[in-house]
């Protein structure tokens, strides 16, 4: 659903390999996403900041191309700023959802993202927006995006919960992307987080050798009693 | 106005020596000699009503509205040349068309007062064209509350409690001040507005006249809407009992 088609990407160009994710819960979103900045196989940054501010209570987490995403959000944020000026107050989470829409949907024969939007405000509380390649735009109690999230569905709709609270929906996060930042390969690096409420934004960090560990396997050798002596060696019949 | 004759009255581009532009306030003299419009902004919504001055017997009663819509939460009240109104209630849907793809969101009378105010003000620059002889009183009611703008002829837009524009706008207004807006219900305000309409009507010199009337509240779901007949007809009631005892 969110995943690049590389063949799009132009050569050189730098990709979002990405995993992103954001979360609601009662009170606030977390946001959260791996940090691996690739061109081809070269990781042009391993401690990318894909968390990006568009206001002061909303976020976007970017996949696809890096620079179409950043442009992007920069224009979102050019919207949001003047919306405050003209309107008097901030923005909703929808009207920015909106905006990156808009833009997403307009221009999607020149784009590749795939942008998930979070955030809190006084109209609504929390909530989560989800904006796949096409330009589509769809509310989520949780979403997860980039090529990273493919692997860690079934982990997310097997451990999701309504009524988490924060530290809970921060613990789901974090290993979430640690899950899809293990299979997949271009994701990785560490992992990068926000709490957003209506008191503020927390930032969070998990470094890479403190990442959450799961089933890593183990080597799997043949046992000595199967080793027997090899096989006669019987020509092939050539007439 | 002293000065007129003297030649700095012939353009909207030529300012008097003191400063004034004549064109502009011919324009609101036009306004002045038209049937009184008001508004109201009250608690939880907002009333406009308007005297039509009636200019022939033979025109279907009900008919050639001065009020209009210009978003399903916003009305238009204007005064003045009737197809100067027009034109600016066209502008204004534009306006607030552009506005609502722009921001994603219902315009504010405010935003669209202000957008209105510069497209009016454009006309008071050249000598190629004339200022509007309308003005008009835009009401909107959205989740954060009533506003009325009033935009004149200049291009100045301000924000009112109560505005009244037209003829009889000297003793609507006196009657607006005594009225407590803010403690008044939407259906109060609608009794009020039809009064102060009656009340500013001059039998003796002007035609006949027309009662218009249309309300934004709670009661209309905050959508712009004709006052009902029922409560029109209890409004224009009341109106012309309270004209009685006050005269």
């Amino acid at each position: 659903m969110n995943t690049v088609d590389v063949q799009q990407l132009k050569s050189g160009e730098v990709n979002l390999g990405t995993s992103i994710m954001a979360v609601q819960f009662e009170g606030g979103v977390v946001v959260g996403a791996d940090s691996r900045t690739t061109t081809g196989s070269y990781i042009a940054n391993r401690v990318t900041d894909k968390l990006t501010y568009v206001h002061d209570r909303i976020y976007c987490c970017r996949s696809g191309s890096a620079a179409d995403t950043q442009a992007v959000a920069d224009i979102v944020h050019y919207y949001l700023q003047t919306f405050t000026q003209f309107i008097g107050r901030p923005p909703t989470v929808h009207i920015a959802a909106e905006t990156f829409q808009q833009l997403c949907y307009e221009n999607k024969d020149a784009l590749s993202a795939g942008i998930i939007v979070a955030g809190w405000d006084k109209e609504n509380g929390p909530s989560v927006y989800n904006i796949p390649l096409g330009g589509g735009l769809f509310r989520q109690p949780w979403a997860i995006g980039g090529s990273g999230s493919t692997y860690v569905y079934g982990y997310c709709d097997a451990t999701y919960r309504d009524g988490w609270g924060r530290d809970e929906t921060i613990e789901f996060v974090k290993n979430t992307l640690a899950l899809a930042m293990s299979r997949d390969g271009s994701s990785g690096g560490v992992i990068r987080m926000a709490v957003i409420t209506e008191d503020g934004v927390e930032r969070l960090f998990v470094p890479g050798n403190e990442l959450p560990k799961f089933w890593e396997g183990h080597e799997v050798l043949p046992t000595v009693a199967s080793v027997g002596p090899p096989p006669p060696v019987v020509p092939m019949v050539v007439e | 106005m002293t000065s007129i004759g003297t030649g700095y009255d012939l353009s909207a581009s030529t300012y008097s020596p003191d400063g004034r532009i004549f064109q502009v306030e011919y324009a609101n003299k036009a306004v002045e000699n038209s049937g009184t419009a008001i508004g109201l902004r009250v608690k939880d919504g907002v009333v406009l009503a308007v005297e039509k001055l009636i200019q022939s017997k033979l025109l279907i009663p009900g008919a050639n509205r001065r009020i209009q819509t210009i978003d399903r939460h916003m009305g238009f009240a204007t005064a003045g040349l009737v197809a100067d109104g027009r034109q600016l209630a066209n502008r204004s849907r534009e306006e607030g068309r552009s506005l609502r793809s722009q921001f994603h969101h219902p315009p504010t009378a405010k935003m669209l007062a202000d957008r209105l105010g510069l497209f009016v003000q454009a006309y008071t620059l050249y000598g190629s064209v004339r200022p509007f002889g309308a003005s008009a009183i835009v009401g909107s009611v959205d989740k954060n509350g009533p506003q009325i703008f009033v935009v004149e002829p200049s291009g100045v837009a301000l924000g009112y409690h109560g505005a009244a524009v037209g003829k009889g706008r000297q003793l609507a207004k006196t009657e607006l001040e005594k009225l407590k807006l803010a403690e008044l219900s939407t259906r109060e305000a609608v009794i009020e507005a039809a009064r102060i309409i009656y009340l500013v009507h001059d039998d003796a010199k002007e035609k006949d006249f027309e009662l218009e009337m249309t309300w934004i509240g709670n009661e209309t779901g905050g959508q712009h809407e004709p006052v009902p007949k029922d409560l029109f007809d209890e409004a224009e009631r009341k109106a012309k009992e309270a004209l009685e005892s006050f005269e």
